[in-house]
């Protein structure tokens, strides 16, 4: 990994720092500046606000909407990391072990769910839930959300398989461990880091979907992303800001852990 | 950076097997103790079935019928309808737009990160990761607030006296391009960086030591090694934008109306499964195709690598 200076002096390629500082605002100052703007005290969301309120606060909190389709996301969110992460570590440890010419198109149809426009993967599970009845149910949004976060945690998972020589988990056997315990005991310690991040991304993933949730998650199962959605499109109800600087501050503390998760193992496998 | 973060479509595929120990007192390389092994990826393997391949076939079929009777009218009216034509040329000059300024924008940002300390280097790809974590519709959110007649950007241009009138800039083309060019910047900035990263650099110096000038070092040495990671990131972004619904409908404002939004129509108001689908179907065949030209142009393995 070389960080050594190319031959250019800083000067003559001043305008790349320019434009690359640029396009990082750009990146990050939209969502930065949705935070201030949410404690405004007036019906117009203003920039600096001219009055500081916790009124969009109070308007999501003691709404019992609101607070029904946060309830119903993070059930269905803490569910989705639940089913979807033994999943993912299955069907990776599976890919990741076996050399079959099966193996490459297994891999290709587990990654399908993030290949295929998520608005066919919509309109299919509506079509199929409708026969199932499984149209706003909590039970369907999780099926439906895992599908989607399963490839998060295969690819996350192998690419941890990937730095973690296996013969520890046969020197493990060859000493009489069965596979399920070789596995349990000495490999997934492991690689515990890389299925803790899979599980955080199922988590976001089911948190932040919007598509099918409009087809399949409504009624008394109304996720969140669909209510704010449905009001975006009606009016910009300013207690959307109060929402989404939530949503961002959770973004932000679960990359964050995951980043000094990863930290701390790269300095551990350095040292 | 030592973020084990997938991009979307960020995977492995075909990696080469590794070299294994051919240890004979381990069974576990026999082919049916194999494939038991396999079978631990079943449990995903169903699901992708029950709620992608199934679904996903019966609208194929579905789309072959209007009223119960075998047609190729859903088909045939992409073709003839210049509302249809409409919404594909819609659709790709959008994807086309979005994907030239996210190349554009994000080389840069992918080529001056690769080479910076490694500090900046993490704080650089932090502030690209934050917004690619980030809720897609809290990003169009801030979008619909920044760019609106009072918003932020209006207001300032005109206490600069820039403008008298705020201009129009969202519920339109615009808005549209701006926010979905901040949703895929990130999908262009992480593939690209990892294969710019992996680029050495003995490579530019050689030229410039050989008499090159930056910009010639550049043009015909860093420029063609970074191609397929750029072709890769770049198809990736173009497949996503062609499929985008959620953006489009909020910035759009009615003015923009994408395949997809089109779907969500047929479907989501009229129950006309059968113009839905083959609308899915049509979406689903460009996406294949073009997965087929970045297979062959930069090896899919490269797409899939974060």
């Amino acid at each position: 990994m070389s960080a050594q200076p190319i031959p250019i002096s800083h000067w003559r390629r001043a305008w790349l720092y320019v434009l690359v500082a640029a396009v990082l605002l750009f990146l990050i100052v939209p969502m930065l500046i949705v935070v201030p703007m949410s404690f405004s005290g007036s019906e117009y969301l203003e920039f600096p606000p001219r009055e500081w309120s916790l009124r969009w606060y109070a308007s999501y909190f003691n709404s019992p909407e609101w607070m029904a389709s946060t309830r119903v996301s993070f059930a269905a969110a803490v569910l989705t990391a639940l089913i979807a992460t033994p999943l993912g570590v299955a069907a990776a440890y599976a890919l990741n072990a076996v050399r079959l010419r099966l193996t490459p198109v297994l891999q290709v149809i587990l990654l399908l769910p993030q290949m295929v426009p998520v608005i066919l993967i919509g309109i299919g599970i509506f079509y199929i839930y409708i026969q199932l009845q499984l149209v706003n149910t909590l039970f369907g949004i999780v099926l439906a959300h895992t599908l989607l976060a399963v490839p998060f945690v295969v690819v996350t998972v192998m690419s941890g398989l990937r730095s973690y020589d296996m013969t520890q988990e046969k020197v493990a056997r060859s000493l009489g461990a069965p596979r399920w315990k070789a596995f349990m005991l000495v490999t997934l310690p492991q690689i515990k880091l890389s299925v803790i991040s899979g599980a955080l991304f199922a988590f976001i993933t089911s948190l932040d979907e919007v598509v099918i949730g409009l087809f399949i998650a409504g009624g008394d199962n109304t996720v969140l992303t669909r209510r704010m959605f449905q009001s975006l499109r009606d009016q910009i109800d300013p207690t959307i800001a109060a929402i989404s600087s939530l949503l961002i501050i959770l973004s932000a503390v679960v990359l964050a852990s995951v980043a000094v998760m990863s930290g701390g193992k790269k300095q551990r496998s350095e040292a | 950076m030592t973020m084990d973060i997938p991009v979307q479509g960020a995977h492995g595929l075909g990696r080469p097997a590794a070299a294994r120990p051919h240890s004979g007192e381990l069974a576990a390389d026999s082919r049916s103790e194999q494939r038991r092994i396999l079978g631990l990826s079943l449990p995903s393997l169903l699901l992708v079935t029950a709620l992608l391949l199934i679904p996903v076939g019966w609208l194929f079929g579905l789309s072959f019928f209007k009223r119960g009777v075998f047609t190729f009218d859903h088909y045939l009216r992409m073709v003839e309808h210049s509302s249809y034509i409409a919404i594909f040329q819609t659709t790709f000059s959008l994807s086309i737009l979005v994907t030239l300024i996210c190349v554009l924008l994000g080389y840069p940002v992918a080529y001056l990160l690769a080479q910076l300390p490694r500090r900046w280097a993490t704080l650089g790809m932090a502030l690209v990761i934050l917004p690619f974590w980030t809720s897609l519709l809290v990003r169009t959110y801030a979008w619909l607030v920044l760019l609106q007649r009072t918003g932020v950007i209006n207001t300032t241009l005109i206490s600069a006296g820039i403008i008298d009138e705020p201009l129009q800039l969202v519920h339109n083309y615009t808005g549209t391009v701006i926010g979905m060019t901040h949703i895929m910047l990130p999908f262009l900035i992480l593939p690209l960086y990892a294969s710019i990263k992996a680029i050495d650099m003995d490579y530019v110096r050689a030229a410039s030591n050989l008499g090159a000038s930056p910009t010639q070092a550049f043009l015909k040495i860093f420029l063609p090694l970074s191609l397929p990671g750029l072709i890769a990131g770049s198809l990736l972004v173009f497949i996503i934008c062609l499929g985008f619904y959620v953006t489009p409908q909020i910035l759009g404002g009615g003015r923009v109306t994408t395949v997809s939004m089109k779907i969500q129509q047929n479907i989501g108001m009229y129950f006309d499964w059968g113009a839905g689908s083959a609308l899915g179907v049509a979406l689903l065949v460009f996406v294949g195709l073009i997965f087929l030209v970045a297979h062959r142009l930069a090896g899919l393995e490269r797409m899939f690598k974060g």
